[in-house]
């Protein structure tokens, strides 16, 4: 596992895999698109209004699953020492910020007709908005020190004191009483929508996933590319 | 045109439905164009320093 | 121990540090995160008139009715164990009818609930209509949560 995060041979695995992201994340969007427009039926109690679930409820899953990404790779740079880790932890943080502000966006404009309220101080609702601004702390945290490793570190610990928030996020339905309904896909029982808005949503969630994977890769070569080439210059400052 | 009409129309939710996907596809092609931009920078600057080297 | 498996532990511990102060902090909140209280918390707390508060419930069936008015709107919420009347003036959004999930924002007068917002609360539940006909069809239609 940690010979494949060495930087030189994830510059080679990552390069073969991009490609086939790519490919899988235009697929997936595309297929889900036209089917969440198109071929799903409208709801029996919220007419047309359901469609804006399927971009919903897959920003909504990839704004927490990003942050347990962005987390787990936090505690290996803490622990190991890893700059890979370090990387992925970086790189990760706007693209889950911007999966959270759609999913708050998007649920404010499904929230107004159906709720009768652009937005409610409840406890779902409450504790996205905590998430969304602790990606931008973190991002805005990494980038405060003028030396990337103590950034970096500081940013880390951050993002492991925020992961409090993800339970809190994902029970918060349960636990308390709040206005947005409680969970529709992974609870017991099985899910309580119909197969034929089910699989449209499956797809779409795998399209976001997919999309993250292949823009995390991509950003992650762009940085170590970056890490390359201010070495080198460097290098070059001190030969000379 | 008249299905046309019936899908933009949303059943009266047009106003909530596309401002959504139009959010969705600003986010995510944002995301894609500011990737790829950055990464042929790189590759590009990357390259021309080591082939200068050789 | 080695310098990694001590920074292991350091994490490992300070998470379950956080996750223990975390639920502390949320349990001596718990009054304060709910959104709404149903209709037997009202009864049972004995909430004074004029107080802002929000009920939530079932708006219950055959209980919605316009005053001569035209605007006010009447109706009943109801927990299955305990109602709350409500008297509300205003738009009401579009999921709002008899037997679907309503959160009321307003103060109690007299007994009556006196409304400035009223949100609608939907279900977990999204199907097509056509399998709602079905259902109801068959006989297998659950009027509150009907199984998929």
């Amino acid at each position: 596992m940690l010979r494949l995060a060495n930087p030189n041979r994830f510059m080679q695995w990552s390069g073969k895999l991009l490609p086939w992201c790519a490919i899988a994340t235009v697929i997936l969007l595309g297929v889900g698109t036209y089917m969440a427009l198109f071929v799903a039926p409208p709801d029996y109690q919220q007419g047309e209004s359901v469609r804006i679930m399927y971009i919903h409820v897959p920003s909504a899953m990839m704004s927490t699953f990003v942050y347990a990404v962005m987390a787990v790779s936090s505690a290996v740079a803490l622990i190991w020492r890893h700059p890979v880790a370090d990387i992925a932890a970086r790189e990760s943080a706007p693209l889950g910020a911007g999966f959270t502000l759609l999913c708050l966006v998007t649920g404010s404009l499904w929230g107004k007709p159906m709720w009768g309220a652009w937005w409610v101080w409840d406890a779902r609702l409450t504790s996205e908005l905590v998430l969304f601004f602790l990606y931008l702390g973190y991002i805005a945290l990494v980038n405060a020190f003028d030396e990337p490793t103590r950034g970096a570190r500081a940013g880390a610990i951050l993002a492991l004191v925020g992961v409090i928030n993800l339970p809190i996020i994902k029970f918060s339905v349960d636990w308390w009483n709040t206005l947005h309904q409680p969970e529709s896909i992974f609870r017991l029982g099985g899910p309580t929508i119909a197969p034929s808005m089910l699989w449209p949503l499956l797809i779409m969630v795998l399209g976001f996933a997919a999309f993250f994977v292949t823009l995390l890769l991509l950003r992650m070569r762009s940085a170590l590319m970056a890490a390359k080439l201010r070495a080198i210059r460097l290098q070059q400052i001190e030969a000379a | 045109m008249d299905s046309l009409d019936h899908f933009l129309s949303m059943g009266g939710y047009a106003r909530f439905v596309w401002p959504a996907y139009a959010l969705a596809v600003i986010v995510l092609a944002g995301f894609a164009i500011e990737g790829v931009v950055t990464y042929r920078k790189n590759r590009r600057e990357l390259d021309a320093v080591e082939k200068k080297r050789r | 121990m080695t310098r990694k498996r001590k920074r292991l532990y350091i994490v490992l511990g300070g998470l379950a540090l956080l996750g223990v102060a975390t639920a502390l902090v949320l349990s001596a909140f718990q009054d304060n995160l709910v959104f709404f209280y149903s209709p037997s918390d009202i009864t049972a707390k004995n909430v004074p008139d004029g107080r802002s508060i929000r009920v939530g419930g079932l708006v219950e069936k055959n209980s919605v009715k316009r005053e001569s008015d035209g605007v006010t709107l009447d109706f009943r919420i109801s927990d299955g164990s305990q109602t709350v009347p409500v008297s509300y003036r205003g738009d009401v959004p579009d999921l709002f009818r008899e037997g679907q999930g309503v959160v009321a924002e307003g103060k109690l007068n007299k007994g009556t609930f006196i409304a400035s917002t009223v949100l609608a609360k939907h279900d977990e539940n999204y199907m097509p209509p056509e399998v709602v006909d079905a259902l109801k069809r068959s006989g297998h239609w659950q009027e509150t949560g009907p199984k998929p």
